[in-house]
């Protein structure tokens, strides 16, 4: 069930098993099972309509799931609403970003820091992480640009202090060069004890930042293993639907 | 100076209207509800202040000072029970449920008080003035009521810009779920945003019965008047909403001055010229369609 379980004797940060999710009468996640650990981080890749945006949504509690269960340090989070799984160190940075407009830079993250459990992040620390965040702070975000954006709704997670970071297509619109940039912090959230989850569709990106990779064909699991442990090809093979699982010991079809 | 008169006038009653048009601009900016039994929440504040209010032996000026914290712990109950199942179906069964609301006040207070008119007694403060000049007087109660409206007006926007709450709201009226995401439960801050505006409502609803008689059919006709005060000063604004509704007061007053029938058609052409030039009203932004 658990692709990481082996690894680690304590229980996982979060596990997912056996999930199954519907849009209306489609099956978006079928039979969806893994676990993320404290200070990993878990790669979901794959082609666009695999399911991975609404297999986070689901963990935030802003999908129901069919069936299968979502642990969170021990506990059955499924019952829970997502202001609560928020407030119990779960947070998502949503695709597009989603902050709200009518509020200045430090209001975005006042709102993000409200509830905040105890932790490493506040609104000063993260204005350390991102110097730039201090001097804007009085701006509206619309005025920002869409990778100053993505740091924000980054920031606004993380003031929650989470042990569970979601990031959904981080990349999405970007420059190459603004993405480099917030890739830089990952390790200084990592480093802080936090389980990361990360949905990227730069299959490369993804590859160089996780511990573990995750690959969604169809909603189905098609992949799984550490990054220096796949080979291109067997990567390749599942993103597409060319499965080959041949290509590596700890692949699974 | 007839022209002058007739400005103030229209000021005047232009604080009543705002008054009256914050709260249903409030719970249409935050929750996106229209909320059709605005006008009959105000009469029932009305109805309470006459009935309810001399039994805490408090003269009915003060009135409220009951009223509204009914009002506002009533917001919050509405919001939680009726109309946040209403918000989880679709816009159109809110529509429905605040209709069918207004029906059922109405005809509650029909059979409760009769059709007979009511009014807040608040004794000689109904016929005080300020003579200005031999044509300009300033009514005692209407110019508190502007005072009452500028300053709730003023309040709210404090409120909503200075405090935690307050900047949940607008996170809220942003972006629902975005504002789940950061731990919020929009439901709560929902409920919060209802009591304000049922608040402010009560406020309208005394001011009202301070001014005229309470009939309980008189929601309609001040339901229309407070739609037309945002739309015209532009869905989501305050202060928009205190200039809408000083814009229609001097409109209505402006057709009063030619003819007393025109009152209310004056405002409706003002009503509807500003939705053809500037839908989004004055002080409101520009909606794209996606």
């Amino acid at each position: 069930m658990s692709d990481s379980g082996a690894t680690s004797p304590s229980r996982p940060l979060l596990e997912v098993a056996n999930l199954t999710i519907h849009h209306g009468q489609l099956r978006a996640v079928d039979d969806i099972s893994f676990s993320l650990e404290t200070s990993e981080v878990l790669a979901i890749i794959g082609a666009n309509g695999a399911g991975k945006s609404t297999l986070l949504r689901t963990i935030a509690g802003l999908h129901t799931q069919t069936s299968g269960t979502i642990t969170y340090e021990g506990d059955e989070i499924s019952k829970l609403r997502t202001f609560r799984r928020v407030r119990r160190g779960i947070s998502l940075v949503p695709e597009g970003r989603r902050l709200f407009p009518s509020l200045t830079l430090e209001e975005n993250l006042q709102v993000g820091a409200q509830k905040a459990a105890d932790g490493p992040f506040n609104i000063a620390a993260v204005y350390e992480l991102f110097a730039w965040m201090r001097e804007r702070r009085r701006q509206k975000v619309g005025q920002l640009s869409g990778g100053e954006q993505q740091g924000v709704a980054i920031a606004r997670a993380l003031v929650a202090n989470p042990k569970v970071l979601m990031i959904d297509e981080v990349s999405l619109g970007l420059a190459p060069i603004v993405i480099e940039r917030i890739y830089e912090f990952l390790p200084t959230i990592v480093a802080q004890g936090i389980g990361v989850l990360l949905v990227e569709q730069d299959v490369s990106q993804a590859l160089a930042v996780a511990t573990r990779v995750h690959c969604l064909l169809e909603g189905t699991t098609s992949l799984t293993g550490a990054p220096d442990q796949l080979s291109a090809d067997a990567i390749e093979s599942a993103y597409f639907g060319t499965i080959d699982s041949s290509a590596t010991p700890e692949a699974t079809a | 100076m007839i022209w002058l008169n007739v400005i103030v006038s229209g000021v005047l009653l232009g604080g009543f209207y705002a008054l009256f048009a914050c709260g249903l601009s409030l719970m249409f900016g935050v929750m996106k509800i229209i909320n059709l039994a605005h006008g009959d929440m105000a009469v029932v504040a009305g109805y309470t202040a006459v009935f309810l209010v001399p039994k805490f032996h408090l003269p009915e000026v003060w009135s409220f000072l009951v009223v509204v914290p009914i009002f506002a712990l009533l917001g919050y109950i509405v919001q939680r029970t009726l109309f946040q199942k209403s918000i989880d179906r679709d816009p159109f069964t809110t529509l429905l449920v605040t209709f069918g609301l207004s029906v059922v006040i109405e005809n509650l207070l029909l059979e409760i008080y009769t059709a007979n008119a009511q009014s807040i007694n608040i004794g000689s403060l109904i016929t005080k003035s300020w003579q200005v000049n031999n044509t300009i007087s300033v009514s005692y109660l209407s110019l508190t009521v502007l005072i009452v409206s500028v300053v709730v007006l003023g309040a709210l926007q404090l409120f909503l810009s200075k405090t935690s709450t307050g900047r949940q709201i607008r996170a809220v009226s942003d972006d629902r779920e975005a504002a789940q995401l950061c731990g919020t439960n929009y439901r709560h801050i929902f409920g919060i945003a209802s009591s304000l505006a049922f608040a402010t409502v009560a406020l309208a609803g005394i001011a009202f019965g301070m001014y005229t008689s309470l009939s309980p059919t008189a929601g309609g006709v001040n339901l229309l008047f407070a739609f037309e005060t945002v739309v015209i000063g532009g869905i989501g604004s305050l202060w928009g909403t205190l200039v809408g509704g000083i814009l229609l007061g001097i409109a209505q007053q402006f057709g009063a001055h030619f003819n007393e029938q025109y009152t209310v058609l004056a405002g409706n052409i003002l009503f509807l010229l500003v939705l053809a030039i500037r839908p989004q009203g004055l002080f409101g932004k520009k909606v794209v369609m996606s």
